[in-house]
């Protein structure tokens, strides 16, 4: 559905608008137009001087939908004016594109100019308070009747765009119920920009769990209308700002447990930064340097001072180079800033090094391990390899400086009843690995020293149980099948 | 404490300058600048082994009647000059190269950003801001 729609649009601006863009905008002109003709006499002036045969939506329930953006009022009146509704006496699809393109601009602190709609943005926040839907309807069953209409009407659009069925259940079972709750709605209402992107991203990305977002289905139940200002931050917009950043790209904001700490790292967050982290720079163990960073960084189109504002509160050390929690927490304060987020003062708690380091220690072993494999292993016995070392790291992660000290015991313990087959090759192993990675500085030698041990240990390895570390792991036929026929010659 | 704070870069332009009575602020810039001639000489006069911290530190380069202005080079022919107040007369040489220090490290941080071009002004660095607001306390 393009700009040039419906009647009266006249010398308006040329919109475009992305798909999620499309979607968001068209349900909503949907239901102010719907809502029209339910509406007690709200604007039949305005819809009745509307060009015959126009869709129009009532400026009843569209001056609501502005006033639920939190936007000023003579903002409000500047985009009104800008959009072309005034001077044509009504709110046809253009100049309600035109409009909500702006309040988003407006809302993202650009100043309500027709060239901000040829930015990319996100999609408008709406807040709809009690007060504002008395006021309009003056009544009780109007109010129900328009608060349902939101959730539900998204909860439409979200189950039309889901692929999960699990996220369908988990929207719809929530939003039914707003005649009881009528606060939860608008956190509700809020989540579906987010959540609609989410949907959008997730049919081009990797398949993401659902768990962050379950969870946070009930933490935005106890914001309530009260934190109105606050409730609009957590919802993040993410569609077109995904697409301007980089082709993949995590939607969604890590309020997984805790609403008020958006500075924490989900894992999925967690794996994405990784992988980042290693096509540019493929040992996980070693840091990435400033140019590197720099060149990377500068794609989020964030502007220079910011970027330089992230690095600042990132490298903790102040050495020139991010580490992989470094790294981390760079990109999420990145991710941060383009859903909105102001920069903090300070390095959060949760994105200091120390804290990501002893957060997610495995995801780094892995890495670790895979990596300093990975050049002497085939590909197809990768992972068969990764499940074996990961068990072998358990012993001397505690020699490892870089990856997580601190919960070296924990994880020994948790994995050590699994390793004990893996022992006896382990142990021929564990000397080299874990005299090379005493320094950063050496962890390239440690890829060429671990990879001959591995070799020779694979070779020296028929004594010693070869086959059983392999099936822990449900890994693809294929590195079974390879493996057996590496060791087949050789067994005795 | 310092009344007035100055990092020049290799060509004698200012990279950071900040002062804290700011209503007279062309005066210390004057200051920082009829400094750099000293400066100069001083560098000159020591030659080409600069690598020792005592002589990155220059110390006093001039007094006058109301201010003291003290100079720093490092190793990149950056120069630090800093002004301070002269009734302040607790302020010792272990201080104000202690502060040189500071400064120096801070500048390094500063460095260390990869979104920092050298040669540019040291604008967006907070922690390099913060540092000189402690240095230059009090004085008003």
């Amino acid at each position: 559905m393009e700009a040039a729609a419906g009647g009266g649009c006249g010398s308006g601006p040329p919109l475009l608008l992305s798909e999620g863009e499309q979607q968001c905008y068209s349900e909503l002109f949907a239901r102010c137009a719907g809502a029209a003709g339910g509406g007690p006499g709200s604007g039949p002036p305005e819809a009745a001087r509307a060009v015959p045969g126009a869709v129009t939506a009532a400026a009843g329930p569209v001056a609501d939908l502005f006033r639920a953006s939190q936007l000023p009022a003579e903002t409000l009146h500047q985009i009104t004016e800008l959009c072309g509704a005034k001077r044509v006496g009504y709110f046809g699809p253009t100049q309600f594109y035109i409009a909500l393109k702006l309040i988003a601009a407006a809302q993202s602190g650009l100043p309500v100019r027709i060239e901000s709609l040829k930015c990319e943005l996100p999609l408008p926040r709406f807040m709809m308070s009690k007060t504002d839907a008395d006021t309009r309807f003056g009544n009780p069953a109007e109010l129900h009747g328009a608060k349902v209409q939101i959730p539900y009407l998204i909860t439409e659009k979200n189950t039309f765009k889901r692929m999960d069925d699990e996220d369908k259940q988990e929207t719809q079972s929530p939003t039914m119920s707003p005649l009881a709750s009528p606060p939860s709605s608008p956190p509700h209402y809020q989540r579906v920009p987010l959540s609609h992107g989410y949907s959008k991203l997730r049919s081009s990305t990797e398949q993401m769990h659902p768990a962050p977002y379950e969870a946070r289905q009930p933490l935005v139940q106890p914001e309530g209308p009260s934190s109105g200002a606050a409730g609009a931050k957590p919802p993040r917009h993410q569609a077109s700002l995904i697409r301007s950043f980089s082709v993949e790209r995590e939607p969604h904001d890590n309020n997984s447990n805790y609403p008020d700490e958006p500075w924490r790292i989900t894992e999925e967050q967690r794996e994405y930064y990784v992988n980042q982290f290693r096509s540019l720079q493929p040992d996980p163990s070693s840091f990435i340097s400033g140019s590197v960073a720099k060149n990377f960084f500068t794609k989020s189109k964030l502007s220079i001072p910011e970027l330089s504002y992230i690095w600042e509160l990132s490298d903790a050390d102040c050495d020139g180079a991010l580490t992989l929690p470094e790294f981390c927490a760079a990109f999420h304060l990145i991710v941060a800033r383009k859903n909105g987020y102001p920069l903090p003062e300070g390095l959060p708690p949760t994105l200091q090094p120390e804290y990501l380091q002893a957060a997610f220690p495995k995801p780094k072993r892995e890495c670790t391990l895979f990596d300093s494999y990975s050049e002497s292993m085939p590909a197809n016995q990768q992972p068969r390899d990764l499940n074996r070392m990961e068990k072998l790291s358990v012993k001397d992660m505690a020699d490892f400086p870089v990856p997580a000290q601190d919960v070296t015991s924990d994880d020994k313990q948790a994995l050590k009843s699994t390793a004990d087959e893996a022992l006896p090759k382990d142990m021929s192993e564990d000397p080299a690995t874990s005299k090379d990675s005493n320094s950063l500085k050496a962890r390239p030698r440690s890829r060429s020293y671990s990879s001959t041990s591995i070799e020779e240990a694979m070779k020296r390895g028929e004594d010693p149980p070869t086959p059983p570390p392999r099936p822990q792991k449900t890994h693809s036929r294929a590195s079974s099948l390879d493996l057996n026929k590496v060791f087949q010659p050789s067994v005795p | 404490m310092a009344v007035c704070v100055a990092v020049i870069a290799k060509e004698n332009y200012p990279l950071y300058i900040r002062s804290i009575p700011t209503e007279n602020e062309l005066k210390f810039h004057y200051m920082v600048h009829t400094s750099l001639d000293v400066v100069d000489e001083k560098i000159s006069a020591m030659g080409k082994a600069l690598v020792d911290q005592r002589e990155l530190y220059l110390g006093l380069l001039y007094p006058t009647e109301d201010y003291k202005v003290y100079g720093y080079v490092t190793n990149s022919k950056v120069k630090f000059v800093m002004v301070v107040d002269s009734s302040n007369t607790a302020l010792r040489d272990n201080e104000i190269r202690s502060m040189f220090r500071k400064l120096h490290n801070s500048y390094t941080d500063v460095m260390c950003n990869p979104f920092y071009n050298p040669g540019d002004r040291i604008q967006s660095s907070r922690a390099f801001d913060s540092m000189v607001t402690s240095m230059m306390i009090q004085v008003c």
